[in-house]
């Protein structure tokens, strides 16, 4: 036994810093609540707190720091998309994350992978360039490969899929990332705590007081709070919290499921996804494959795991990588998704004076937690829409100008 | 959930059903103001209970109304669509 560890096990002090303190008793009055403390609400309060001074600020959640979607997504950070509104967003988190390990002293795994979105038929084909072409206009480093460059990249893919629905190209994206997940929220709350935000885990938002338009407080499992700013960052909870407001969205909660198997040694260099065989693999640091299919096809509030889900997962699997038929799935879970009809968020500033949404994050939200992060600080501390999210605004289900992402993942176009 | 009742066929496995979304009265089409449109076509009850939704028989092309509990994925009835006597909109359980 490590001679520290004895010390420690005497001692009964811990021997490092813990990353976030716990206050005892939540203040009557902050300036802004944010509900939810997984990536999204974090880096917001990060935000605020270094870039704008506030830091009369308390995060709320229900559970605990990062256990809802931010530490059950697959981890990919990436911005090959499709509409320039998306690209352009999606390009700032990326610049973001790959400076995330510095900005929070912290060191989050990031490592470039190249990420392949495969192509089985002319028609997907023809997506792939139109996004290629888009993702170019915009600066961000995407193209169209054929079956020889996939080979070369990644020789371990069966292209012709057993027969079936032979890859024809693929999207290559190079700076397709992958990152710990939990450390980013961790990173996060530990800076934004260091600087005076108060986190209280196992919180629940109860209620949410208005006065003639205008968010006064908050009531919470622990008593009540008065704050004239609130922002709901939560994920899978949106239209209960949206209830309590008394907005209407056109958000609708499906479960996203995903798995990882028993970890093998390095093989997979990049981050496969076919929309296709419904379907996106990565290996781990620790060299596991963390797989993701596709939505349940239905609405329902949980996060139960299924086997149906895995049957059809691992069928696709084999099709590009059929030596992976002895390889175990350790373990499965699922995270509820917020589907909004454009595959795009809702973000910024609502009909009620003080209430700002960072939601309807769907399959598309781990990626972009450093870019809200700057621009619902941004937006909170200013009221008013930062503007790369301005095409996000819920506004857009009553002007009819909805944004039309095709590039998302995990859902059929 | 495994098996979903069909109105006209009887318990079936639930892969030959399509999800066909919430069930909501559309508004009176001459009167309905942009606004009242815009709610009709985008926005849902999305927040948890018992919720009446469309769902299709592909088999056989049967559209019926399911009531269900979204928490539990319990399918609780399933009915024909009846014009006279329309399901009630939103979450809840029917009187």
């Amino acid at each position: 036994m490590p001679l520290k560890l004895l010390k420690f096990g005497l001692s009964g002090k811990y021997a490092e810093p813990r990353m976030f303190r716990t206050p005892e008793k939540m203040r009557d009055t902050y300036d802004l609540v944010i509900i939810g403390a997984g990536g999204h609400g974090l880096a917001a309060a990060y935000h605020l707190a270094k870039d704008y001074g506030m830091t009369n600020i308390a995060v709320l959640d229900k559970g605990y720091i990062g256990g809802g979607n931010t530490g059950r997504n697959t981890a990919i950070v990436r911005s090959n998309y499709l509409t320039p509104e998306g690209v352009e967003f999606y390009k700032e988190s990326v610049r973001l994350f790959s400076q995330l390990s510095t900005e929070l002293d912290l060191n989050l795994f990031y490592t470039e992978r190249g990420h392949f979105t495969l192509a089985h038929s002319d028609a997907s084909l023809r997506t792939m360039r139109w996004r290629a072409e888009v993702n170019k206009h915009l600066d961000v480093n995407s193209e169209v490969i054929g079956p020889r460059e996939i080979s070369k990249l990644c020789p371990y893919m069966d292209l012709s899929c057993g027969g079936h629905a032979p890859v024809v190209g693929a999207l290559w994206h190079p700076p397709g990332s992958i990152i710990r997940h939990d450390a980013v929220a961790w990173g996060y709350a530990r800076e934004a705590c260091r600087r005076g935000v108060e986190i209280f885990q196992k919180t629940a938002v109860t209620g949410i007081d208005i006065v003639d338009g205008q968010v006064t407080g908050v009531q919470t499992s622990r008593g009540p709070i008065k704050a004239r700013r609130v922002l709901s960052a939560v994920a899978g909870y949106t239209p209960r919290i949206t209830k309590m407001v008394g907005i209407r969205t056109p958000i609708v909660i499906q479960p996203l499921q995903a798995c990882v198997t028993e970890p093998l040694k390095p093989w997979l260099d990049q981050i496969v996804v076919s929309a296709s065989l419904h379907i996106y693999v990565s290996q781990s640091s620790r060299g596991e494959l963390v797989m993701g299919a596709s939505l349940d096809p239905y609405e329902l509030h949980s996060e139960r795991s299924t086997l149906d889900f895995v049957e059809g997962l691992v069928d696709h699997l084999l099709d590009l990588f059929p030596f992976l038929g002895n390889v175990k799935v350790n373990r499965q879970w699922a995270g509820m998704s917020d589907m909004t009809p454009d595959y795009s968020p809702i973000m910024g500033t609502t009909p009620i004076k003080g209430f700002y949404l960072d939601t309807g994050w769907g399959t598309w939200g781990f990626k972009a937690t450093a870019v809200c992060g700057t621009t619902m600080a941004y937006t909170v501390a200013q009221d008013d829409d930062h503007h790369l999210i301005r095409p996000f605004n819920l506004s857009r289900f009553g002007d009819y100008t909805l944004v039309g992402e095709k590039g998302a993942a995990s859902v059929g176009h | 959930m495994k098996i979903m009742t069909c109105p006209i066929n009887g318990p079936r496995p639930v892969q030959e059903f399509v999800y066909g979304g919430e069930y909501r009265p559309m508004p009176d089409e001459p009167a309905a103001s942009d606004a009242q449109w815009a709610d009709y076509i985008f926005n849902r009850s999305g927040e948890p209970g018992l919720s009446r939704e469309w769902w299709y028989h592909a088999p056989s092309g049967t559209w019926f109304i399911a009531e269900r509990d979204n928490v539990k994925d319990v399918v609780l009835k399933t009915y024909l669509f009846d014009r006279a006597n329309p399901p009630r909109a939103g979450k809840g359980a029917t009187p």
